[in-house]
């Protein structure tokens, strides 16, 4: 029992922690950059929506709050599209980046581009989204098929990293054949950055990520007794068939989404929630779920901040920080992994 | 359907893809009775458990649990009567072993799996079931094979079921953690009345701990009995097609194979003493005659499945002067004769004749030049 009651303090410590770096993100992303704006004035332009007009205002509402937002919500949402694509695959190394998933979406996406947009000069979001969503799923019903056939864990990996340079191979391919005029924006989103988000983007991401999130959340108990394994999650009771759809739709939708709207992420499906579990010690999905979609918000509005601000005016792209930070970890856990 | 079975099934057809491995498979067993499967490796025992636990669709056929038919069952229905534990080896990172036997807790619990204190209660009186109240808050993957399995039994255990099913427990454990496996499953099945179905390689443990066996080898289950029907040396070789070696079934053991050749040694034994020497020689290879053995003399279950031939007189009846004669003809064509050591009594004293005899020869070596045997070979 004494060890419950230190279990549960150390949930609320690591929760009023995240919380906390939330907002410290969410201030110190509206204060930094070409131009700094105390956190008073930011306060004020906010909340009371003071100063209406000024380039200050301008700046904050409609260039970095929603690029902040949008850092906060997809990376939320990558962070737990890690953590189910861990579970269903069982290797704590799985995650929409390494297995091809991103990759996948990225080709769908530029495919859909270069052909659209030579009848239309605007592709809707919902379009993107959709095609998006599709190629995630393409790419994870070829890892799902190989996954069958290799029973090793690194195996599985190699083959999603594959998957991932065939489909960047493609995707490059396209952008090399594709008007001058398209190409700007293609090779922009094909990166990775949160940049040159507005509110209705923001808006759909928002209600997408929260619905998958959500429903992530409620299915908390079969994901726990999935984390023993397949034969016995079936045997107290879930339906094996279905979860296992549910499971992958739910980390497709997530991952397409982010890619969607900001171009493939490496590592951060991988890194967070393990940073998570250490935190908080356990695997319970019931705790794990919500503490990643903090950290995955609090990670990305930090790794953003660096992107933009490390060599300002020039801006990195969210992947080479993402990179920097999450590879260590994937490093680290594989040679953790041998070692046992 | 008429006789009061608990757990039946009806012409029950499993296999993969609609391909049938073992068809017409019917057999019942009373609550709080032990089934196990025996058969050789790939012969579809597991197929068998994954079909009569839902893991698996059978192709044909009914499976009934009190009554009541199990296909039809709703999954969590099936949970709350039906537990497993499964070969597949799993490793939940950062679970302790409280919390895997918690999820036992599975089909009783509300949308997010709270635990009552009910919940507690039923997890901590199978964790003392097990003998593993200690292990609760270790990590599940950090414990051993031996821990690990008594971790799982709980778990189904947990699940307050009133059929568990195994498949291969016993399989990575040694032999103290594979009695007190079953151990507690006997004592489980006998106090809580809950029967147990399972698969068991051992077939030195398997007539001890069940009520019932299966012998599953080939398209249809052939037979299905008592351990005192099944257990016999015919239907072990046929089952397990062994062609060499033998099982006794007395001891609920296995000798290896027979040293081939014309016997060059006579080993005079009885009481026991000559089983070590019998095995030692099976070792070399070197194929041997023995004697003069009652045939309800202990060495006599061993000599029989080793030796070349063996000098047997009816238990109780003095040993015929026939027999002896026999006896020494064979001596004096052998090389050695090995005296095991065995104390002449009234009733055995005609191997006195034979040793005599053997040291008239002078082929006598005792019990430790017997043992010695190899190295002597060998130079």
């Amino acid at each position: 029992m004494r060890e419950e009651i230190r279990q549960q303090v150390r949930y609320q410590i690591v929760f009023l922690l995240l919380l906390s770096l939330v907002v410290v993100a969410l201030i110190l992303n509206i204060n930094t950059g070409s131009i700094s704006i105390s956190p008073l004035r930011i306060f004020r332009i906010v909340f009371l929506s003071a100063e209406s007009g000024s380039t200050e205002s301008n700046i904050i509402w409609k260039i970095r709050l929603p690029r902040l937002l949008a850092a906060a919500v997809l990376g939320g949402g990558l962070s737990v599209s890690g953590f189910l694509l861990q579970t269903f695959f069982r290797n704590p190394i799985a995650g929409p980046f390494v297995l091809g998933i991103s990759s996948g979406a990225k080709m769908f996406v530029g495919f859909v581009m270069v052909i659209l947009l030579n009848y239309v000069p605007q592709i809707p979001v919902a379009v993107v989204v959709l095609a998006s969503f599709v190629g995630s799923l393409l790419s994870m019903g070829i890892v799902l098929l190989f996954s069958r056939k290799v029973r090793s864990m690194s195996m599985l990996l190699v083959i999603g990293i594959m998957i991932g340079y065939i489909c960047s191979a493609v995707t490059d391919f396209m952008i090399t054949f594709a008007r001058e005029s398209d190409i700007a924006n293609l090779t922009h989103w094909s990166m990775g950055s949160f940049s040159g988000m507005n509110w209705t983007n923001l808006r759909i991401a928002t209600i997408l990520i929260l619905i998958a999130v959500g429903i992530t959340f409620f299915i908390s108990k079969p994901l726990g007794a999935y984390q023993l394994g397949e034969g016995y999650a079936q045997s107290m009771g879930i339906n094996i068939k279905w979860f296992r759809i549910l499971i992958i739709t739910l980390s497709s939708l997530l991952s397409a989404c982010v890619t969607a709207f900001a171009g493939p992420i490496s590592f951060v499906g991988i890194a967070v929630p393990h940073i998570t579990k250490l935190m908080v010690k356990t695997a319970k999905p019931m705790i794990v779920i919500p503490a990643t979609f903090l950290c995955g918000a609090v990670f990305c509005m930090f790794c953003d901040l660096i992107a933009r601000t490390a060599f300002s005016p020039i801006e990195l792209s969210i992947g080479t920080v993402t990179a920097a930070f999450g590879a260590p970890v994937v490093i680290w856990l594989m040679a953790k992994r041998q070692s046992k | 359907m008429k006789e009061n079975y608990f757990f039946q099934t009806e012409g029950l057809s499993v296999g993969y893809h609609n391909k049938v491995l073992i068809r017409d498979i019917s057999f019942g067993i009373k609550k709080g009775e032990i089934l196990t499967l025996i058969g050789p490796n790939g012969s579809g025992k597991s197929t068998i458990l994954k079909s009569i636990t839902k893991q698996l669709s059978a192709i044909k056929g009914v499976v009934y649990l009190d009554k009541k038919n199990l296909y039809q069952l709703s999954s969590r229905e099936t949970a709350k009567k039906l537990s497993v534990v499964l070969t597949e080896r799993i490793k939940p990172e950062m679970m302790t072993c409280e919390e895997v036997v918690s999820s036992g807790r599975y089909p009783y619990t509300n949308q997010f799996g709270t635990l009552t204190k009910r919940d507690h209660k039923v997890v901590m009186e199978a964790l003392e079931k097990v003998h593993a109240i200690e292990l609760k808050d270790k990590e599940f993957t950090d414990i051993s094979d031996g821990q690990r399995q008594r971790i799982l039994l709980a778990r189904a255990i947990a699940q307050e079921p009133e059929v568990i099913v195994l498949d291969e427990p016993t399989s990575f454990l040694d032999i103290k953690h594979k009695i007190e496996l079953l151990s507690i499953l006997s004592e489980m099945a006998k106090e809580k009345q809950i029967t147990v179905i399972m698969s068991l390689h051992e077939i030195d443990l398997a007539p001890k701990i069940s009520d019932r066996i299966m012998c599953v080898n080939g398209e249809v289950i052939e037979r299905f009995g008592t351990p005192e029907e099944i257990f016999t040396e015919k239907i072990i070789r046929e089952l397990y097609s062994m062609q060499e070696g033998s099982y006794n079934m007395l001891f609920g053991s296995v000798e290896l194979k027979k040293p081939s050749g014309s016997p060059s040694v006579f080993v005079i034994a009885g009481g026991g003493y000559g089983i070590p020497i019998y095995r030692k020689l099976q070792k070399q290879g070197i194929s041997f005659y023995t004697g003069i053995l009652h045939d309800n003399d202990i060495d006599y279950q061993v000599a029989s499945s080793l030796a070349s031939e063996v000098f047997v007189e009816k238990a109780f009846m003095p040993i015929r002067e026939e027999l002896i004669k026999k006896g020494q003809i064979a001596i004096k064509n052998c090389e050695f004769v090995y005296e095991a050591g065995t104390p002449i009594g009234d009733f055995n004293r005609a191997n006195l004749e034979l040793l005599t005899y053997a040291k008239a020869l002078g082929k006598i070596r005792n019990e430790k030049d017997a043992l010695k045997v190899q190295r002597s070979k060998n130079n």
